[in-house]
């Protein structure tokens, strides 16, 4: 199987290509630079992989939550590709693959949704090395976050390092350790749109749509 | 409701450039180059898409209002825009070339609208478009929205205008006079240092209660107006030089309705058509001297009104008029032409594309971007253009 993946949720830009079992993927921390970075990467991935676009199976984006315009910018991105080659798309959860990023079983995962605010998730890590989300995701104060029945679990996102003290006071000794700086990858992506595939979780491109979570304020 | 604009057959053959030797082509030379240019607008609250098919002149378009979205809050809400946008801009597409026939491998080249604009919305519609051309193995180039304005009275059916020419580019967010030299090389001769012509507009229909966006309903209500019974200003025509401004006049109107409040508790209906008259008049008053100003200036002779605005039929009377009496003529654009859309948009990239204008595969899109740093497109390549 052929798989393309753009995940721009975050400050990081990053897309990747699986064949097989094999994995590419190009990573940049670049904010407000994603419009520029994206295609190109897309485009040096089928480079080198030698491959054409047209021979890929499908097309793996990162919904959201995240940055409204990181996360639209995928959407569309996805949709153009996706359309021009009929490609059917996969959606996955940013957070999930913030998760699926971290060498932990059980995650509780963050990003900074500002407004004193967190686009929140756990996830538990599936017997296929998969992270399955065990609570929905959900906007919320910090102090209003739910832990998702985990025990214990790793912090991770950029969450946890604006509201590292309420969210300590929420979860306490159970945090095993804080991951701040993690962010989403294209590759961990592919490996959650991989088992999505097989499961017939497949969109059009039209409904490659962003998740937002959050409804816009005036202005 | 949203509305759909039914696709429409807009204008014969290729709008000949005179004046500007890139693109005296044919139908039977440009066949070998681009023949079908999709254009894409969303910087806005409209979702135009259209289909320019060069070699018959049609043009093919599909139109989504937002406008039922937004008059709730009174005012465009940037981020509605956006996700909009991403939501509409897919199937507007395949609704469109499903009429066209053809399909999507029809598509010779892709145009979309990189700004100026807000900068979420422009986004939407950049990502979409750059990547379907990506993924078609087509050209792209990334559009100056007021450039598509610019050049739509190039699309309208009777007299087309040649370069060099001033154009009067009037909407909600913008009010410029600007002397075209030829196709990309532009330079401003004026412009609002307040609030834009269209927004004027819109502002005085909310001070007269007749929602959002009013325009439209002041220009209708001043039809039944009786002239004279108010006298508002006209704003900067006793100053030197070619901008406008159209703040002081507002408040203006704003303690003319206060005056009139005090006497009656509520406005009657004539009062409010009189106040609409005496505003649009004032409004059209010194858009048709500046502009008369301009084709002194600059010793021309053509003067093309483009945006929202053009629409105003007072304003294209009296710059008809105005036009006639300096030896001259006006053109606009075509009527469903005039506010944002995505024929313009496909035209406009049509020309530039035609000339062996390309861009990389980064997705453009600028929210400030004054027109005067475009250039004209680079000279062609191949023989036939």
């Amino acid at each position: 199987m052929k798989l393309l993946g753009i995940e721009t949720a975050s400050d990081a830009c990053s897309a990747a290509l699986m064949l097989g079992g094999e994995t590419l993927q190009r990573f940049e921390i670049a904010p407000r630079r994603h419009a520029d970075l994206i295609l190109p990467m897309v485009d040096q991935l089928l480079a080198e992989a030698g491959i054409s676009a047209s021979t890929l199976d499908a097309i793996a984006f990162g919904r959201g939550p995240g940055a409204f315009t990181g996360v639209r910018l995928a959407a569309g991105v996805t949709q153009g590709i996706a359309y021009g080659l009929d490609l059917p798309v996969v959606p996955v959860s940013s957070l999930a693959t913030l998760a699926q990023g971290v060498d932990a079983d059980q995650v509780w995962a963050g990003f900074d949704a500002r407004l004193g605010e967190v686009y929140w998730g756990a996830y538990r890590r599936s017997s296929a090395g998969l992270m399955e989300a065990v609570i929905d995701e959900v906007v919320c104060a910090p102090e209003a976050i739910s832990d998702g029945g985990l025990t214990e679990a790793t912090g991770i996102g950029h969450a946890w390092l604006t509201y590292e003290q309420p969210l300590r006071q929420k979860l306490g000794s159970r945090i095993t350790r804080i991951l701040p700086d993690q962010l989403p990858r294209a590759a961990d992506l592919l490996r959650l749109a991989e088992a999505l595939v097989a499961g017939g979780e497949l969109v059009t491109a039209a409904e490659a749509q962003p998740i937002y979570l959050r409804t816009p304020s005036w202005r | 409701m949203p509305y759909l604009i039914e696709s429409s057959i807009l204008a014969g053959h290729i709008p000949t450039l005179k004046g500007d030797g890139f693109y005296r082509q044919t139908p039977a030379n440009a066949k070998n180059y681009l023949m079908k240019v999709i254009g894409i607008e969303t910087s806005c609250d409209e979702t135009g898409i259209a289909l320019y098919d060069s070699v018959s002149g049609a043009m093919f378009q599909r139109l989504h209002s937002q406008i039922k979205l937004h008059a709730p809050f009174g005012g465009v809400v940037p981020e509605l825009a956006s996700r909009n946008h991403i939501q509409r801009t897919l199937p507007l597409l395949d609704e469109l070339l499903s009429e066209a026939g053809g399909g999507k491998g029809q598509i010779d080249g892709i145009a979309y609208t990189a700004g100026p604009g807000l900068i979420g919305a422009l986004l939407a519609g950049a990502a979409i478009a750059r990547s379907l051309a990506w993924a078609l193995n087509r050209p792209a180039i990334g559009i100056h929205h007021m450039e598509g304005h610019l050049l739509a009275p190039l699309l309208a059916a009777g007299d087309k205008p040649e370069f060099p020419f001033i154009a009067l580019l009037a909407s909600g967010g913008h009010t410029q006079l600007i002397q075209a030299d030829r196709h990309g090389c532009y330079q401003m001769l004026g412009q609002t240092v307040d609030d834009a012509a269209g927004e004027a507009f819109d502002k005085i229909a909310k001070m007269l209660g007749l929602g959002y966006p009013g325009g439209p309903e002041v220009s209708r209500l001043a039809e039944t107006g009786q002239p004279g019974r108010f006298k508002f200003p006209r704003p900067m025509v006793n100053r030197k030089g070619l901008d406008f401004s159209f703040s002081g006049l507002k408040t203006f109107v704003r303690n003319t309705i206060a005056s009139q409040t005090e006497k009656a508790q509520t406005l009657d209906r004539q009062t409010i058509a009189d106040i609409c008259l005496e505003f649009e008049t004032a409004v059209v008053d010194s858009l048709t001297i500046k502009c008369r100003r301009a084709l002194r200036q600059c010793n021309t002779p053509r003067l093309v009104i483009a945006g929202g605005v053009s629409a105003n039929r007072r304003l294209r009377q009296k710059l008809t008029e105005m036009a006639l009496q300096e030896g001259g003529a006006a053109y606009f654009p075509p009527p469903d032409l005039c506010t944002d859309n995505g024929a313009m948009i496909a035209y406009a990239g049509y020309l530039r594309l035609a000339s062996g204008a390309r861009q990389g595969n980064e997705i453009s899109a600028r929210a400030r971007w004054p027109l005067t740093e475009l250039r004209p497109p680079r000279q062609p390549e191949t023989e036939h253009l």
